[in-house]
């Protein structure tokens, strides 16, 4: 059964020094609060896993919690570079950044095969690309019934997974909608998944194939208003694409991104007062 | 009457005019996005627009941003997860055109969206594969939108992350890729085809006021002009007007958006 907790209590008993760690959520409902939550915890060696990291990890590898990252795009949506994520990959700044780099449909196959507790993805992908070159977990497997030779890469088991969601009901059941991603998959695939949503309410009152997380597969349930912004919620809130180009900006320059950090998340006490700090 | 328009609206009308009625497009983000919708809006009002992030059919009011955008999943027929977008949509066989840009582009219309430079010490991290490698596999066709610079258009690419032709000839069929890989690429300069028989692009279609000249000088390879290689013929007012009109909207909800959030 999930337990509804804070989400500090949430990140200080689920997501240990070199965990390793994916928060997942496709453009919409990214879990930019529990991200923060981790940089002002000091998370350090994590081993990080996401299909597109954007700005939520860009932050995460800039503060220096991250060892690894395994992903398939990185970039800023509709905006250009992550310039922190380059920065690691270009100059091992802060830190050294191993990086073991998948295709969406890859990693998205990876999830599935992780939530189904088996231990490889198979698909039809990658021939003729460089990425098995330069990643040696990319293989293949010949198909007994056919004999068609088809990608073969490793299920993708998180240790703990987080995502956000719109709503959970008292006992903790999440429901989510709108564009959904992989949250289900990677949720599934992980030994403990936290999920904060934008409510908490008596009944769900969703219809049946909504798509629910029950409460039994949650470890943790917090609830964080607002907490995919800069991302988006579906019927709460639009996304700020203010802040996406902004932190083009932010994220250029080290000092400036380390006065952000610093003022904005180590120097807040939780996510609320995150967002009345960027709101000044 | 022609009316004055800019070398990228140029290209985004060309590349529009190659979405055929009813096809299921596989969108990128940008200007394959951008191209999608303004065919969309003209002259292909049943094309189906699948966005990787889950969204089928989707009919956006304004350009998205992301490629996970309210409005897109808002717009669609229906929303399915992105593990399901990728392994029954796409691979299994129901896209009929892949949309996508490019980071570098060789003659052989290989894509390089990883790396300029070498792997392990790159000169510049570029975002990396995303969908592409299997989009330009499966799709059953694939178009190609990328502004015609020598930097993009190289003789040999930093890294082949997504496959046009591979090395040409029969190669692409050999590899055992199931698409039949890129049947166009539309820059600001003009419309590139591969060569029924070496697959190598050539150009078969030159832009409104552009010479031939600037468009080898904007290549990294000694690039060949095709046999009744013809002008593109201009933007039309519709074309034009929808695409600005577009545009504008476009810019005026995300500045809002952005503001009032």
């Amino acid at each position: 059964m999930a337990e509804w907790v804070t989400l500090a209590e949430a990140i200080a008993a689920n997501v240990h020094d070199g965990a390793t760690v994916a928060l997942e959520g496709f453009t919409h409902l990214i879990p930019f609060a529990a991200g923060h939550e981790i940089i002002r915890q000091q998370r350090r060696h994590l081993s990080l896993i996401r299909m597109t990291p954007d700005l939520i990890y860009d932050q995460l590898i800039g503060a220096g919690c991250a060892a690894k990252l395994t992903f398939s795009w990185g970039g800023n949506p509709g905006v250009g570079s992550l310039h922190r994520f380059r920065d690691a990959v270009e100059n091992s700044w802060p830190r050294p950044l191993e990086i073991e780099e998948r295709s969406h449909s890859d990693l998205a196959n990876a999830y599935v095969a992780g939530a189904a507790n088996l231990p490889f993805a198979v698909l039809r992908g990658y021939a003729g690309s460089d990425l098995p070159r330069v990643n040696d977990k990319i293989r293949s497997v010949t198909c007994p019934f056919t004999g068609e030779v088809l990608a073969a890469t490793p299920s993708v088991r998180p240790d703990v997974t987080v995502i956000h969601a719109q709503k959970a009901d008292w006992k903790g059941n999440v429901l989510l909608w709108g564009i959904l991603g992989v949250q289900k998959e990677a949720a599934l695939a992980a030994k403990r998944a936290i999920v904060t949503v934008e409510e908490r309410v008596r009944e769900l009152n969703a219809p049946p194939n909504a798509c629910i997380l029950p409460s039994w597969v949650v470890t943790a349930v917090c609830e964080v208003p607002r907490g995919a912004t800069p991302s988006y919620a579906h019927g709460y809130y639009d996304r700020d694409n203010v802040f996406y180009r902004a932190w083009d900006h932010i994220s250029r320059d080290r000092d400036c991104f380390n006065a952000w950090i610093k003022e904005n998340i180590l120097e807040t006490e939780d996510f609320a007062e995150y967002l009345q700090a960027v709101s000044q | 009457m022609s009316i004055a328009y800019t070398s990228e609206e140029m290209m985004t009308v060309a590349a529009a005019r190659m979405l055929s009625n009813g096809a299921v497009c596989f969108v990128g983000i940008g200007l394959p996005s951008t191209a999608a919708n303004l065919a969309r809006l003209t002259h292909a009002p049943d094309a189906v627009l699948v966005y990787e992030s889950g969204p089928i059919g989707a009919k956006p009011p304004v350009l998205p941003l992301s490629i996970g955008d309210g409005n897109l999943a808002e717009t669609a027929d229906t929303v399915v997860s992105t593990p399901e977008i990728f392994r029954y949509w796409l691979q299994g066989g129901r896209i009929d055109v892949g949309f996508l840009g490019a980071a570098q582009l060789d003659r052989f219309a290989n894509i390089n969206t990883t790396v300029v430079g070498s792997y392990k010490n790159p000169k510049v991290r570029l975002p990396g594969a995303g969908g592409a490698p299997e989009i330009s596999s499966s799709a059953k066709e694939v178009l190609i939108i990328v502004k015609q610079t020598k930097r993009t258009f190289v003789e040999k690419l930093d890294f082949v992350t997504s496959v046009g032709f591979l090395s040409g000839g029969n190669s692409r069929e050999s590899a055992g890729l199931p698409g039949n890989g890129p049947a166009a690429v539309i820059t600001d300069l003009c419309i590139l085809r591969p060569h029924p028989v070496s697959r190598e692009l050539e150009v078969t279609s030159v832009h409104p006021g552009v010479n031939r000249e600037s468009i080898l000088k904007s290549t990294g390879w000694d690039l060949r002009f095709a046999e009744g290689c013809g002008e593109t013929a201009e933007p039309n007012s519709l074309e034009l007007e929808t695409l600005r009109d577009l545009k504008e909207r476009t810019a005026a909800a995300h500045g809002v958006e952005g503001d009032a959030a």
